[in-house]
């Protein structure tokens, strides 16, 4: 079906700003996502999966600027000892990053594996992307399987000692950054990545998961603390027979934060959890979006998002689990929630369960409110003054998806984070 | 220690009048027991003490150790000593009962310009307390009063009521859906706090609780007034009696 004039216009003004980069074995892979870029158009808010975040600062030619914001919060992950790879605007900070000498991993940047001609990355990269624009379309991931020219391959082989700690430095106001990692996780081996930073005035990443059989893959990622950048991230995630794949995302401030999730439980006994916090104020728009189709047996998949709004900010989620009628015994959980601090602010929600298999156990729930008068009265008749009440409400509001992080001293960095942002708002 | 004097309620979102001028002292190492029937206002009373919203004060005073409470937040109150025992102690999902309690201590302490009270120093205080509350170890960690039985939820008021040490205890209906054992806990709990220095006000609807915590004094509530003072053998007369003849007698 041709695409409509207006989307293909705007399609060919984006596309005509962007250069393919050549040569090497991954030319293929990004020859076919710019063709389905080309077939499917950049997203409008006229798509029905638009219909609450509006895309257009996203895919317009040239990046809307976006300030750097100074803060003196040390890097969030900066006490853990990582092996750490940093980028700056987008682009690899060979200076800031530690060599990638780890036992249990191998990796290599992309730029590396497009000069090559053979590199196993080859039958990963866009190829997970590509599955998942079935049955919703998402247009700028195969955008950023085209047109990304940095990020990392990391083959998890065994378990290394320490995780990865992708950082994304944001130094220009008008940077404008694609960044593709793949990540491939051997049968039983187990890796932990953690990233962090604004990364950019305008960034669009993608990351693609490979799970083999008993696998484990574990992420916590912390979008940095500009407020006026914006991000389009895609994760998309295939899992292996009893592999596990748990994902948890800070977000803290950013005008506008798109985050897509799609994972395939294809082999059985595979367990997924995705969760999420932020919090923000004002301009704040806040979108979760997740796809969790199930195809093997006695599943498990977790999602638990949690947004605190106030000021006018505003929090999307769209959550599916879509049961295939061989995923038998599937055990499927969504909860998304919205806590106001005011009522200036709004929480869009469509959650949706489609199931083909009968004998399956799947619940979702959304609700948004504000803090609990009654909870609140309680803390301050102990003497709890209001503002550190509330903080306090606040935090055990936001628990259960912290409480999906599984290692401890990551979870109370977060909950810290958390906290100082609250506090700056007393 | 408390004094309320001529206290008139009413709601704020509805003109409606809840407490029509309530007097009532309670002095330093006394009990003062209130009893009266469902909707006279004795909840709405502690309530108002303790700075709960939605309440209008139109008339009247209400000051502890000579300080009016009326004017203060919640939690100047609760640091001016004031505490309140719930009739209906909330449910706070996410938030750790130890921890709730050794904020509230420490919030307290601060508002007071003393020191915080040491991780340690509190774990072990809290332990010995909660130990005489037959509260065990796994209470203290779930979140506060969530999963709670009745009788738990009274006994971990009683467990706040120990680790902040207030001037003047409220006491609202703490005795209402507990078992006699569960109640005997709670009445040694507040009798292990009476001394000189403390006032304690009970609400209660039963004599029951008033066999085993010993009232100096008791005080019939009805529609939104204090209508009879006396000795303990008040608090008998209701039980043997009913409010009825008491209520005749007023009118
Ligand atoms: N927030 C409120 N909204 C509406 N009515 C109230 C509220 N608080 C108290 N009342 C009314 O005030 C009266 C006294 O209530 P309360 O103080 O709970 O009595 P008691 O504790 O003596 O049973 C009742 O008629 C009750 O319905
Ligand atoms: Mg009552």
């Amino acid at each position: 079906m041709a695409l409509p004039e207006l989307k293909k216009t705007a399609t060919e003004a984006r596309l005509n700003a962007m250069e393919l980069p050549e040569g090497g074995c991954l030319v293929d892979a990004r020859r076919a996502a710019l063709s389905r870029v080309q077939t499917m158009g950049l997203p409008n808010r006229r798509d029905e999966y638009w219909k609450y975040t509006r895309p257009d600062t996203l895919t317009q030619d040239t990046a809307p600027t976006a300030a750097v914001f100074k803060h003196d919060e040390a890097p969030i992950f900066g006490e853990f000892d990582c092996l750490k790879i940093v980028f700056v605007d987008g682009v690899y900070d060979a200076e800031a990053s530690d060599d990638f000498e780890l036992e249990g991993v191998q990796i290599s940047r992309l730029s590396e594996i497009d000069a090559k001609d053979i590199h196993w990355t080859k039958d990963l990269y866009g190829v997970l992307e590509a599955r998942g624009q079935d049955p919703v379309q998402r247009p700028l991931a195969a955008l950023n399987t085209a047109f990304a020219n940095d990020g990392v391959a990391i083959w998890v082989t065994g378990k290394p000692s320490k995780p990865i700690n992708l950082v994304y430095n944001h130094n220009s106001d008008s940077s404008d950054a694609m960044l593709h990692h793949v990540i491939r996780v051997d049968a039983g081996a187990e890796a932990t990545v953690l990233e962090n930073g604004p990364a950019a005035a305008r960034f669009n990443k993608c990351i693609e998961v490979d799970i083999a059989d008993g696998g484990a893959l574990h992420m916590v990622c912390a979008q940095g603390r500009d407020h006026e950048r914006r991000a389009a991230t895609h994760m998309f995630a295939r899992l292996r027979k009893e592999s596990v794949f748990k994902s948890f995302t800070l977000t803290v401030n950013g005008v506008l934060t798109r985050n897509e999730t799609v994972v395939e439980l294809l082999g059985d006994d595979a367990v997924v959890h995705v969760a999420g916090a932020c919090v923000g104020d004002g301009d704040f728009h806040h979108d979760d979006t997740v796809f969790i189709t199930h195809e093997g047996e006695n599943c498990e998949s977790r999602q638990v998002f949690k947004k605190v709004l106030r000021n006018g900010a505003t929090g999307v989620f769209q959550g599916k689990i879509l049961v295939k009628d061989t995923a038998q015994k599937t055990d499927g959980y969504q909860i998304s929630q919205a806590l106001m601090l005011d009522d200036d602010s709004q929480f869009l929600a469509k959650p949706e369960l489609e199931i083909y298999a009968d004998d399956v156990a799947c619940s979702h729930g959304s609700t948004s409110g504000a803090i609990d008068e009654e909870a609140l009265f309680y803390l301050q008749s102990r003497g709890v003054p209001l503002n550190e009440a509330t903080d306090l409400l606040t935090l055990a509001f936001l628990a259960e998806a912290v409480d999906e992080i599984g290692d401890q001293d990551v979870a109370e960095t977060i909950v810290s984070r958390l906290e100082n942002w609250l506090i700056r708002r007393h | 220690m408390l004094n309320i004097k001529n206290l008139h309620v009413q709601l704020e979102d509805e003109d409606k009048q809840i407490l029509k001028g309530v007097d009532l002292t309670v002095e330093a190492g006394k009990v003062h027991a209130i009893m009266g029937p469902n909707g006279s206002g004795k909840s709405t009373l502690s309530y108002v003490l303790s700075g709960k919203g939605g309440y209008e004060v139109t008339d009247g005073s209400a000051t502890l150790d000579g300080e009016s409470l009326l004017e203060l937040e919640a939690e100047e109150r609760a640091a001016a000593g004031l505490f309140l025992a719930f009739q209906y102690p909330v449910e706070i999902p996410g938030v750790g009962n130890m921890t709730f309690l050794r904020t509230a201590v420490n919030a307290q302490r601060k508002a007071r310009g003393e020191d915080e009270m040491s991780a340690a120093e509190f774990l072990k205080e809290v332990r010995a307390t909660a130990k005489s509350l037959k509260i065990d170890a796994d209470m203290l960690k779930r979140p506060v009063n969530v999963g709670f039985s009745g009788g738990e939820k009274k006994r971990n008021e009683i467990l706040q009521m120990a680790m902040l040490s207030p001037k003047m205890c409220i006491l609202d209906e703490t005795d209402s859906g507990l078992d006699v054992d569960a109640m005997k806990l709670v009445a040694e709990g507040v009798n292990a706090l009476r001394d000189e220095n403390r006032g304690f006000l009970v609400i209660t609807h039963y004599q029951r609780l008033l066999d085993h915590i010993k009232p100096d004094v008791v005080h019939i509530m009805a529609n939104g007034r204090i209508i009879k003072s006396g000795g303990p053998e008040l608090a008998l007369e209701v039980e043997n009696n009913g409010y009825a003849d008491i209520l005749a007698e007023v009118e």
